[in-house]
């Protein structure tokens, strides 16, 4: 560390600055996998965007569904950042912990900056929790907390307690402690209460006492601020200005699955999703399969392959045909994958990148399968790279795969994360009379008319503009032909072993792909205002570590430092002008969630000197770590060390 | 036979349609591929075509001698016979020798990978149950590297007509054992012969819950057709394992039982609804051993009545397991014919009807707009 980072503007969600009133906040609620912290940051967060905040949350669970009660690895955690300003990033280190046991205030704690705000549900510490949690002696005896406010608080006990007057069994009680943490933290930061009791009812609908319970602790929660004199923790973070419309809080996985859907109206052709279930991308599976009445066949495959392979056979057969995977299945589909490159079929292969390699990390974020995407098939089969770089980014980046896959007449690769498709975020809901119309439509003439002036139709004779072979579906008459992953003779399709026939059709293959770079938009550019080429920097990003960038950007800026910042969305074909960008800046920094692969293309396709910071901890960027980064890479250019 | 109910009524084909009124892909599809199917004027009446008209411009690349040209020819002559559309026929096969198959046929069709036929023409047949598909693949395509398409493919009852052209080696790789190899067969990869138990093609369709499992042979054009013609008018996936002489790396594997002279005692010609028998006089007949274990007997030592009479539409599989372990290999009185042929939910028409059936219950199906506002929103003004 060096010490200009204390010239940098302290963060922004550090609450020191207003006792009240706070720009923005951190709050990370932590418990055994059994105790609803899901739920509670989920149901936080819905108060929060109805209140009007710009916000950004972080899902962080174990891959277990239910590890032993009270361990460390049995963990749960949901991270959520609220501001009055743009928030881009789940928020750095947290301001505030709710820990419902020991385990989770063992392994919490340690993200906490000191001087922070932890409050502790004191009934989960006893003996056996502090023996699992390894804890030797109870962390509420000795210094562990000195340097924190705590607040302790008997949740399960108080819970029980306004139960029984219901007369609901202690068990069931002790169940809806986290309503109480959510009641508590609610009240502590003033968040309205009647979206989350609305939400009880409707959704324990026909459980009443289910309901009375929840709403119950909920409301002791509420009403412990108020009687145990915690005015003094109370703060404010007021909405952010966002621009005017209708606003739901979006997760990246629905978004994709709406994105699908929308793309399938705008090319007027139905979807097909086959599909194998994987973490973290199954739940987009399910969102699909929830959707039969917009004509969507949703297909569980018997393995990855057969998933691709469905969604492969669909597309011939004239349907939208999508594979959703992570990156063990991107693995196993690969070799269907370059059949679609043979067969020039449109397939939308969907990668919800997590922690690998093998089983890795499945419920951690990565962004470690770039390359895999890019070469991670046999022979030389090119085939469009695109990244979502948001959660709400997912619904156009949808779109987008799905048009090149039409237009161009070939497999995509969208790549997302664990991050992006389980974190949420406000989204401005899409005009969709605005959306753009992506049909291609399909070829029923022969395209073909040969010396003897007999019609003939030519399955591999290419649009001139786009390369794209037309795409005749079975049923057709007349137009009878044959495709196959055997190479091709240009033109009629037939087999060929010829040696320039196969050099022609790679080549052709390549083009095509390549071609795909006049037709998508420059590199996304913020500069900071300097169109000389003065910035101190550029941060080159792709996908969810634009979050990061962003904030970085925003508090680094602020302190006087010129950096401007690109991000990449179409990661094969590069946008045309990238190399002309990249070539304005003498230093070129990129930051991602594996050992440099963007990096490792970057210098490859364009021979510029780069600086890769890589991180894989299976959680995403924190701006604050980018900006420190950042700082170093400028002081050591000074020569401060 | 049905007819197609739907607005895209092929009125050739009774592949795509079900027995109690079927959901037909133009009920629940709009859009481009909604207009390009219903825009399809077919006649009522199956199409006048004739050999030649199935036979594609390109010159069949198999060895001299191969069994698949005689598959391939009972197919071309049977496809007018059926009344089928070229355009709505589609032959999909992954890697091998037959799986050359698709080229030969002026139809639609694709050579895929190996293994993988099975699971690309399910989303084929899904997407589209209008169409006609086709399976082609041999031993080590369908039951080796894509074992686990083909048992699920099965399982599921997706209208596939599934042809396993079992020549019990590894052709196209040149000579190696396969999964349907006789123990101790001795190739290039076992010199000192192949180790592990062949699969039974036709207990594992069986055991695989097909709907459709019947045997035939290269030798005879008749029953290879009647064969075909039955998984093609049936309702459903339809297996059909047909053994298939590699006459350059396993030349007579079945000679034993297909030679004509020998076929009318090594051959056990399966009929629904009659006694199972067989021999130059039909002096050999099936009996039932226990409850679920069959064995040959001379009729004369056991009586006619004691004679199985054979039931192909039989819910349980048990005695159609029974009898395809009558043979552990082509070198034993072997059945031939349809074992099981029953009534099951197909597959893509079930999913056509959930689809229907979603859209029944909304007032405004697929109004994506009524989607996006149905969670929690709040206004930013």
């Amino acid at each position: 560390m060096t010490d200009t980072i204390t010239e940098i503007d302290p963060l922004p969600n550090a609450s020191l600055d207003a006792p009240h009133q706070a720009p923005s906040l951190t709050i990370r609620f932590a418990g055994d996998s059994g105790d609803g912290m899901q739920l509670t940051g989920d149901r936080f967060t819905s108060a929060s965007a109805v209140f009007g905040n710009d916000l950004a949350t972080l899902p962080d669970f174990p891959a277990e569904i239910r590890a032993p009660a009270g361990t460390l690895y049995g963990v749960s955690a949901f991270q959520l950042h609220i501001g009055d300003h743009d928030i881009t990033t789940p928020g750095d280190a947290p301001n505030v912990l709710v820990a419902m046991n020991p385990a989770a205030l063992k392994s919490e704690l340690g993200l906490m900056e000191l001087g922070s705000t932890v409050i502790i549900n004191e009934d989960a510490f006893t003996e056996r929790n502090l023996e699992k949690a390894d804890y030797e002696v109870s962390p509420l005896q000795d210094s562990t907390l000195d340097n924190y406010s705590v607040i302790l608080v008997p949740m399960t006990s108080l819970t029980k307690q306004v139960c029984k007057e219901l007369d609901i069994k202690p068990r069931d009680a002790e169940r809806s402690k986290n309503f109480f943490a959510l009641g508590l933290v609610s009240w502590l930061y003033d968040r309205p209460v009647d979206p989350t009791l609305d939400w009880v009812k409707a959704k324990f609908a026909g459980k009443e006492q289910v309901i009375a319970a929840n709403t119950a602790a909920f409301k002791a929660g509420h009403a412990f601020g108020e009687t145990a004199e915690l005015s003094a923790y109370k703060q404010e973070v007021k909405p952010a200005k966002l621009p005017s419309g209708t606003y739901t809080n979006i997760n990246g996985t629905t978004a994709l699955g709406w994105g699908l859907m929308a793309a399938s109206q705008s090319a007027k052709l139905p979807l097909f999703i086959g599909s194998y279930p994987i973490t973290p991308a199954s739940d987009l599976l399910h969102e699909l399969s929830n959707r039969r009445d917009f004509g969507i066949r949703t297909f569980q495959a018997e393995d990855e392959i057969a998933a691709v392979c469905a969604a492969i056979g669909a597309s011939y057969g004239g349907h939208i045909g999508v594979t959703s995977t992570s990156g063990p299945g991107l693995a196993l589909k690969s070799e269907a994958i370059g059949l679609a490159v043979s067969l020039e079929l449109p397939l939308l292969v969907v990668d919800v990148q997590r922690g690998g390699p093998s089983t890795g990390l499945p419920t951690k974020t990565e962004a470690s399968d770039l390359l895999l995407a890019m070469f991670g098939r046999h022979g030389e089969a090119p085939l469009p790279v695109i990244a979502a770089y948001s959660p709400t980014h997912c619904f156009t980046i949808a779109i987008e795969a799905v048009r090149i896959a039409l237009k161009y007449k070939t497999p995509v690769i969208l790549l997302s994360d664990g991050y992006i498709a389980n974190g949420t975020e406000p989204w401005k809901l899409p005009d969709l009379s605005k959306l753009p119309d992506i049909s291609v439509g399909f070829h029923t003439k022969p395209n073909f008319t040969d010396e003897e002036g007999h019609e003939k139709y030519l399955p591999y004779l290419r649009n001139p503009e786009t390369l794209a072979t037309p795409w005749v579906i079975p049923g057709t008459p007349d137009l009878m032909h044959r495709i196959g992953g055997l190479e091709k003779e240009d033109g009629t399709g037939n087999v060929s072993y010829d040696p320039m026939n196969h050099e022609r059709m790679t080549i052709l293959r390549e083009e095509k792909i390549q071609g795909i770079a006049t037709d998508i938009p420059p590199t996304w550019l913020d500069a900071c205002g300097d169109e000389d080429g003065t910035a101190d920097l550029l941060v080159l990003g792709w996908g969810s570590t634009w979050g990061a960038i962003v904030s970085a950007l925003q508090r680094l800026r602020k302190a006087g430092h010129k950096i401007d910042h690109a991000h990449l969305i179409h990661l094969n074909p590069f946008p045309r002008d990238l190399g002309e960008v990249l070539s304005r800046y003498k230093k070129i920094f990129i930051p991602e969630m594996n050992r440099g692969q963007m990096n490792m293309l970057i210098r490859a396709r364009y021979l510029v000197d780069t600086i890769s910071v890589t991180k894989v901890r299976g959680l995403p960027f924190t701006g604050g770590f980018i900006q420190k980064r950042i700082l170093e890479i400028l002081n050591e250019e000074r020569g401060i060390k | 036979m049905t007819t197609e109910t739907s607005t895209e009524t092929n009125g050739s084909t009774g592949m795509a349609t079900g027995t109690t009124g079927s959901t037909g892909i133009a009920d629940t599809v709009t859009g481009l591929l909604g207009e390009v199917l219903s825009s399809r004027k077919e006649a009522a009446e199956p199409p006048v075509t004739t050999k030649a008209d199935w036979t594609s411009d390109q010159e069949p690349r198999w060895c001299p001698g191969c069994g698949d040209y005689s598959v391939l020819t009972a197919i071309q002559l049977l496809m007018p016979e059926l009344g089928a559309r070229m355009e709505n026929t589609v032959f999909v096969s992954g890697i091998g020798c037959a799986a050359r198959f698709p080229y030969y046929m002026n139809t639609y069709g694709m050579h895929t990978i190996h293994g993988r036929a099975p699971a690309i023409a399910s989303g084929l047949a899904m997407a589209r149950p209008d169409l006609d598909v086709w399976v082609i693949g041999g031993d080590g395509d369908l039951l080796s590297i894509g074992g686990n398409h083909l048992i699920h493919a099965l399982r599921r009852n997706i209208n596939l007509k599934i042809l396993l052209f079992n020549n019990q080696i590894y052709g196209l790789t040149k000579g190696q054992y396969s999964p349907t190899s006789e123990v101790g067969k001795v190739t290039k990869s076992s010199p000192l012969g192949s180790l592990a138990e062949p699969f039974n093609a036709i207990s594992l369709a069986l055991s695989a819950e097909a709907t459709f499992v019947a045997r035939t042979h290269d030798m005879d054009r008749a029953h290879m057709q009647e064969m075909f013609r039955r998984a093609y008018e049936h309702h459903g996936v339809a297996f059909v394992e047909i053994y298939q002489n590699c006459n350059v790396f396993n030349d007579g594997a079945f000679e034993l039982i297909t030679k004509k002279d020998k076929r009318p005692s090594m051959l056990i010609n399966l009929k629904h609804g009659e006694p199972i028998r067989f021999g130059e006089n039909m002096e050999n007949g099936v009996v039932l051993e226990s409850h679920d274990i069959v064995k040959i007997a001379k009729v004369a030592d056991v009586g006619e009545s004691a004679v199985l009479v054979h039931d192909e539409k039989q819910v349980n599989p048990s005695l159609a397991l029974a009898l395809s372990r009558l043979a552990s290999g082509p070198f034993m009185p072997t059945p031939i014919g349809v074992f099981r042929a029953v009534d099951r939910q197909e597959y893509a028409e079930e999913l056509s009807r959930q689809i229907a059936y979603s859209q029944d219950l909304k007032k405004n199906p697929g109004d994506l707009e009524a989607l996006l506002y149905s969670r929690a929103t709040w206004e930013v003004t």
